[in-house]
């Protein structure tokens, strides 16, 4: 039988100062890792939550996004009517769009950032059935007004129902602010795509994508093979989540590759901190070790129970680490979408997983701290040890 | 009958045959002990007395198990100690040996109950046995009533009563104890002595005791000195009480 876990616990307590220092190590760099990880979390559900399973995206064939995409007029005709787009009384649910970028000020620093400003046909809301307005109305087809997304209301000034803003040569009225559900396009502006296609002086009846509304989301396979089948179109057909999926894949990655070399460099400090807590543990311990070895208890008795108390000692700082970074769940921030170059809100986003991840992380660290330690702990010779004071 | 000539017959329980011990110190070689001979009978206490660093502890050391001679035998009960390996020996000294430091060596964060049970967690009994062996012998040290009290919270005689509890809990073979009222007063010493003695009168166990007290020697019922390496017996041996 091993040594009981009560002798670990309760000398960890005993030696907090010295235990706290590995606690805080550990805790520090569980917190990075845990607030880096929620990040590129956050920021990837954001981009998927803008896909939903039942609508698909359109683009030209080769186009990475729809920056560099042209669908015409004649082609969204074409796909209006290919098999598995859902109609309501007006027709079929379809919305062509265009994507332009402008500049206006962020609240919170003054300096100008990108807004992603879509353009989109009167069907639009129908189309997205996440869309709210929260306040004000939707533009009127036609006119040169704005509905404002949730986040870019909140992150840039001057966005507030009734002003009017500056940008492409015309002069646009902010009607309303709408919530598409935490997603990318709470960050965009929306407008008629006609009317913004006329702003920039672009020709008509030209749209970069279009996104369809079927009538299932089983309905893609189908839609998929006639449009990209038909000769008179060139485009690919993506689902719209996957689309955004893709979209938020090199971001995502970054910041993981990021949070985690931050936290592997962190972690080399904390497991030294672990190491030198446990060393010190297992010196001033020499003689209360050799006793339960004079006891009978084996040596890989003595490794376990410095093992595990290492593990107990990484366990408090990967708790501590995660719920000190809580606080910052659900907190919203922004970054550039290296995809439309245009800025991105998005909110930290602690998991449960990501708390899991987080304390097995601490529990590595722990294991590497304490190993080394615990074999010196075993491997000192009882008779020496015990006549030392 | 305890003897240091080396000519025991074959019932004694501990049999200690041209007992070598050498120590490296630098480039200087310590040769501490020099062909030592013991025979010990169940039932006996002997005291091992000697100046400083002529090797009581060693010997000590070597019959629980602890260290390993250079050469010679050490035979308990029919097995050679000496022939065991590491691992084996450790399991030995579990079922076998019961030490009694100077300095109590209790586990500062485990109560005295806590203690006591440390040994037993490596027999196969079960909590509520082990619960009951922990209580016969504390009862039997006197200190039933400071069960749950860590060792910081008791005096230093209550902290050696329950290191001799931790020592018998298992019912070894034979208690080694080192100097186990070096570190008292002369009235706890000589609370400690009677308790030993006890347990080898009442309780019929063997007990090997290194001191510097000829008081506690006084109650062994041989005394031997360490002289160059090998154990002499005291002129008067100490009568059998």
């Amino acid at each position: 039988m091993a040594i009981p876990l009560a002798y670990n616990v309760r000398s960890v307590r005993q030696r907090w100062t010295s235990s706290i220092v590995a606690v805080l190590g550990i805790a520090g760099t569980v917190g990075v890792f845990v607030a880096m990880l929620s990040m590129a979390r956050g920021f990837k559900a954001t981009l998927v939550a803008s896909g939903s399973p039942g609508n698909v995206i359109v683009r030209r064939a080769g186009a990475t996004s729809e920056m560099e995409s042209v669908v015409d007029l004649a082609q969204v005709r074409v796909m209006e009517s290919a098999p598995g787009v859902q109609h309501d009384d007006d027709g079929p649910l379809v919305s062509a769009e265009v994507v332009v970028v402008a500049a206006f000020p962020l609240r919170k620093t003054g300096t100008d950032a990108n807004v992603q400003v879509r353009g989109v046909s009167p069907k639009a809301l129908a189309v997205r059935d996440t869309f709210k307005i929260t306040s004000g109305r939707f533009f009127e087809p036609g006119l040169a007004e704005l509905v404002v997304g949730s986040n870019a209301s909140r992150a840039y000034s001057g966005f507030e129902v009734g002003s009017s803003l500056r940008f492409g040569g015309a002069e646009w009225k902010v009607v309303g602010v709408f919530n598409a559900g935490g997603s990318a396009f709470d960050s965009e502006l929306w407008c008629d795509a006609n009317v913004l296609n006329q702003t920039y002086q672009r020709p008509q009846n030209i749209f970069q994508s279009m996104t369809a509304h079927l009538r299932s989301p089983d309905d893609f396979q189908r839609f998929k093979d006639a449009v990209t089948t038909d000769p008179r179109l060139a485009v690919q057909v993506d689902r719209e989540v996957d689309y955004y999926e893709k979209q938020s894949r090199q971001l995502t990655l970054m910041i993981t590759v990021l949070g985690t070399l931050v936290a592997l460099v962190m972690g080399v400090g904390a497991v030294f901190g672990a190491l030198n807590t446990m060393y010190s543990a297992v010196a001033e311990r020499r003689r209360e070790i050799a006793t339960m070895r004079a006891l009978g208890f084996g040596g890989a008795a003595v490794v376990l129970s410095f093992v595990v108390e290492s593990l107990f000692i990484a366990l408090v700082g990967g708790v501590i680490g995660c719920v000190a970074v809580l606080p910052i769940n659900g907190l919203t921030t922004g970054t550039m979408n290296w995809q439309t170059f245009s800025h991105l809100a998005f909110a930290f986003r602690i998991t449960p997983d990501l708390m899991v991840i987080g304390i097995v992380f601490a529990l590595l660290m722990g294991l590497v701290g304490g190993v080394p330690p615990a074999i010196r702990a075993a491997r000192r010779p009882v008779a020496a040890a015990l006549r030392e004071l | 009958m305890v003897r240091v000539d080396g000519n025991g017959n074959g019932t004694s329980l501990i049999r200690v045959r041209n007992l070598d011990k050498k120590y490296q110190r630098g480039s200087e070689e310590i040769h501490v002990l020099q062909g030592l001979n013991l025979d010990v009978e169940q039932g006996d206490f002997v005291a091992f007395m000697g100046p400083s660093g002529s090797g009581k502890t060693t010997l000590l050391n070597l019959l629980g198990g602890l260290d390993v001679p250079t050469s010679g035998s050490i035979t308990v009960a029919g097995d050679e100690v000496t022939a065991m390996s590491a691992k084996k020996l450790t399991g030995w000294r579990a079922r076998h040996v019961g030490f009694i430091f100077q300095m109590y060596n209790l586990i500062p964060v485990l109560t005295a109950f806590g203690n006591v049970e440390l040994p037993l967690l490596l027999t196969r009994l079960s909590k509520a046995q082990r619960r009951k062996h922990v209580e016969t012998v504390l009862d039997l040290v006197g200190l039933a009533d400071r069960m749950h009290h860590y060792p910081r919270q008791l005096s230093g005689g209550q902290e050696q009563r329950v290191a001799i509890a931790r020592a018998i809990v298992t019912d070894p073979t034979f208690l080694l104890a080192d100097e186990p009222t070096g570190d008292l007063d002369r009235r706890s010493a000589d609370e400690i002595m009677e308790l030993i003695g006890r347990l080898v009168h009442e309780h019929g166990k063997t007990v090997l005791m290194v001191t510097h007290d000829p008081r506690a020697a006084d109650r062994a019922h041989a005394v031997l000195h360490l002289d160059k390496g090998v154990l002499v017996e005291s002129a008067g041996e100490a009568p059998r009480r």
